[in-house]
């Protein structure tokens, strides 16, 4: 099960691109919308972040950062954000592999990849939303905005 | 995915017959293929039907993988500032894989578009921000690609590219109206 609203952000440290590392608490005082997805390259997981690419402006708007997360390696990674135009980060859990995808009870261990799961995180690091997404399916991102215009209003 | 928000009002963009009982909402991005192959079954779905259906086009350009959506949704805003919408809609698609910004104003030319008029509005912020908050209002209600429809505000799951996906689904909804 993935973690849910209640939970602590488990903290990571990965390449977000061949010589730079993020880590959850360098994104302390913002908003984190992280996606976990199972491949860059495939069908679904290419329109999901392409909408999270168009979305960014209303991200920001609600003070929210939106990371991609998915075991592909940096470089698979960087040829993917160049290809697709991405204007925000893709993390390696590529070593060990699915650590962190696991930390979030995010890893499918049949086929070696992460789950397409979402999680919003607070100012605070509290996860305070998550959905998990069967494979196929593209969640788009209203649940994340709804979620995000909830904090504003709590 | 589920509703429409916010639901069908006067500032978007209308055709076929306006009291219909059935209204299809359609989020498009003119440089998609997939909404091109949408745009020939909609010419049926409104010949066909008539006067049951109402339908609406509501802005969702990738701007990021498709350079030329977003200069297309403005040259068709900017043509409905001259109640030339549909017919600025309909080359765009018709002509898809030739659309570039000089391409546009022969498209605008063609059309009889007053191009000082034409040009001008396409410089306009209210026509900006009008795509911007069609693109919210699809992120809002779910859109996660192109094209996408909901019917009297509920989302088609059952598009399969087919004509007769949509026929049906309308069919559905017109026995429940």
């Amino acid at each position: 099960m993935i973690l849910i609203k209640g939970n602590e952000a488990p903290s990571f440290d990965l390449f977000a691109t061949p010589d730079q590392r993020l880590k959850l608490s360098d994104l302390k005082g913002r908003r984190v919308i992280l996606a976990f997805y199972p491949s860059d390259w495939s069908p679904v997981c290419g329109d999901q972040m392409a909408i999270y690419n168009e979305s960014l402006k209303l991200f920001h708007k609600l003070n929210a950062e939106v990371i991609g997360v998915s075991v592909d390696s940096k470089w698979c990674h960087m040829a993917f954000a160049q290809n697709r135009s991405l204007h925000f980060p893709l993390l390696s859990d590529f070593e060990p592999k699915g650590n962190v995808s696991r930390l979030y009870g995010a890893y499918n261990e049949i086929e070696g990849q992460s789950k397409r799961a979402l999680f919003v995180i607070d100012e605070e690091g509290v996860i305070q939303w998550s959905h998990l997404s069967p494979d196929g399916i593209n969640p788009g991102a209203d649940g994340i905005i709804e979620a995000l215009e909830k904090l504003d209003n709590s | 995915m589920s509703k429409l928000k916010p639901g069908v009002s006067t500032k978007d963009h209308h055709t076929g017959n306006v009291k219909a009982p059935i209204i299809l909402v359609e989020y498009g991005d003119f440089e998609c293929p997939h909404c091109k192959h949408a745009h020939k079954l909609m010419k049926r779905l409104l010949k066909e039907w008539g006067d049951s259906l109402h339908f609406v086009f509501r802005n969702f350009p990738l701007r990021e993988i498709h350079p030329n959506a977003y200069p297309s949704a403005i040259a068709a805003e900017a043509a409905g500032r001259q109640n030339k919408f549909w017919e600025m809609h309909d080359l765009i698609f018709e002509n898809q894989s030739a659309i570039n910004p000089d391409f546009l104003i022969m498209l605008a030319k063609q059309i009889g578009l007053d191009l000082v008029q034409f040009k001008e509005d396409m410089q306009s912020n209210t026509i900006l921000k009008k795509i911007d908050m069609d693109f919210e209002s699809g992120i809002r209600s779910g859109v996660n690609g192109t094209p996408t429809f909901f019917l009297n505000g509920a989302y088609v799951s059952t598009y399969d590219e087919s004509y007769e996906s949509l026929a049906n689904a309308i069919q559905d909804k017109l026995q429940e109206v």
